[in-house]
């Protein structure tokens, strides 16, 4: 018991580390403030969360106080469920039987969440974002269940142990590069990031992240980089092999990778532009959601020869 | 432990779906069927049967977001936020529903439960799918490719000119083109 407690408390500090390292590289690159200097923007993080704790919480008229409370603060959470399942080389805070499902319920629970983190604001632009997302959800969760289901049908389980383990010797992203940045996009997508952005998107004030201020924003904005950590841990362990690396330790290998794909997904917010939900619509279901399909039937009829 | 789990999340199901008819928004009802039901596929989890589990709360929540969309779409104060009941037939709905809520606990609590026979499989997810489909794989797989090609095709039909009608400038002055 007290040795779960440990590597959960691990999990989560190893989490939030991710996510405050993702804060420091997306304020690096951010071409807004390049007059300002290397170290201020390096400690955008620290300087954040200092001004956002001493801010003054702003309420909108009449919100639903509970609702936006709890959708605000809910992605941090799912963040840190998900980190849970994450194997740091060959050790996981947990490694249930159905790790992969684990995984896509979490995401599914943001449809609602995020939601009702617009909603509850009582602010027309947060509503706008909230219903953004249910959209531009509907557009990447296919692409991202069948991205899921390709390295559980090649490893034969759902245990991300074992989809780790069946990496041995040929990372599933050598011959799954489809499902990968399926499942790349999709992570971009519930973290609302990049050119998924569109649900807390300028045009709309910032959508969701338009109303909550201080230590609401510090755990919304926490949350978001939370997730697109937890998302990198994700696509290590499924797709990069996990731990598997030379000379090096496993765990050390895991946080490496990690590290290389949380920098790649922060680095493609300014690189590419917001789109539309019905553009990602029409993208996903027409151009993605077919190509993994056929990802996954490649990956089904290889896995059958290897059986 | 066990036991007290049960009874802690049974507790919260049944709580949370009377908080469904007392709450005055539809965004706090769609929110508290949500909790339902996250429960209801946690004591799924204490059966030992975690894919039947999570499976439960992941469709049950992707299922919560759309119908929030739907709810609010189709209500007649859709602010939400304003009062509101649930309730209609007040007395007559009452009636039945904790008569139907007795009736399936007594059948949950007098009925003579079997015994468990042999071990429980290593891989619970493995076993369920032999047991569900086992023989009738090949026509499953059939059936639901053919069922998923029906809703692409059906979204595909339907959306062919949507609301944005495929952002080509011509469609935008499809009315003045005449």
């Amino acid at each position: 018991m007290g040795a779960a407690v440990c590597s959960a408390v691990v999990a989560a500090g190893v989490l939030l580390s991710f996510a405050a390292a993702g804060s420091v590289v997306d304020g690096v690159l951010d071409p807004t403030t390049r007059t300002v200097g290397l170290g201020r923007r390096a400690g955008r993080p620290v300087w954040e969360t200092a001004r956002l704790l001493r801010q003054r919480r702003r309420s909108t008229v009449a919100p639903d106080a509970l609702l936006w409370r709890g959708g605000t603060a809910a992605p941090l959470v799912i963040a840190l469920l998900m980190a849970a399942i994450i194997p740091a080389g060959a050790t996981a805070a947990a490694d249930p039987l159905v790790g992969v499902v684990w995984f896509n319920t979490l995401d599914v629970a943001l449809w609602l969440i995020v939601w009702v983190a617009g909603w509850g604001a009582n602010s027309v632009h947060a509503l706008i974002g909230g219903y953004r997302f249910l959209a531009q959800a509907l557009a990447y969760e296919l692409p991202l269940m069948f991205a899921l289901t390709a390295p559980a049908v090649a490893a034969g389980s759902l245990r991300i142990s074992d989809v780790v383990a069946r990496q041995h010797g040929l990372w599933f992203v050598v011959w799954m590069p489809v499902a990968f940045l399926a499942f790349l996009g999709a992570v971009a997508g519930f973290s609302l990031w990049g050119p998924l952005a569109y649900p807390a998107g300028r045009d709309i004030a910032g959508g969701v992240l338009a109303e909550p201020s201080g230590p609401d924003r510090l755990v919304l904005a926490a949350g978001r980089y939370a997730l697109l950590a937890a998302g990198a841990g994700m696509a290590t362990a499924l797709f990069l092999g996990g731990g598997a690396g030379p000379m090096l330790p496993g765990w050390c290998w895991s946080v490496l990778k990690t590290a290389v794909v949380l920098v790649a997904l922060v680095a493609v917010r300014r690189r590419l532009p917001v789109l539309r939900a019905d553009r990602v619509m029409r993208l996903a279901w027409l151009v993605v959601l077919p190509a993994t399909l056929l990802q996954l039937l490649a990956v089904s009829v290889i896995a059958v020869e290897r059986s | 432990m066990r036991t007290a789990a049960f009874v802690v999340l049974a507790v919260l199901a049944v709580a949370a779906g009377i908080t469904i008819f007392t709450v005055n928004s539809m965004a706090r009802a769609t929110v508290a069927l949500a909790v339902s039901f996250v429960a209801v596929g946690a004591a799924i989890l204490l059966i030992d049967a975690p894919y039947l589990g999570v499976i439960t709360i992941l469709m049950m929540l992707m299922e919560m977001g759309i119908m929030a969309v739907f709810m609010i779409m189709y209500m007649m104060n859709p602010g939400g936020l304003m009062p509101m009941s649930m309730m209609h037939n007040k007395r007559g709905a009452v009636a039945i529903s904790v008569g139907v809520f007795l009736l399936l606990a007594a059948g949950a609590v007098f009925a003579p439960w079997p015994q468990r026979r042999g071990e429980p499989p290593a891989d619970p997810t493995r076993a369920l799918g032999q047991a569900l489909m086992g023989s009738k794989m090949l026509v499953m797989m059939i059936v639901s490719a053919v069922l998923f090609a029906t809703i692409v095709s059906a979204l595909v039909l339907a959306t062919g000119r949507g609301r944005y009608d495929r952002d080509t400038p011509a469609a935008l002055t499809d009315g003045q083109q005449s």
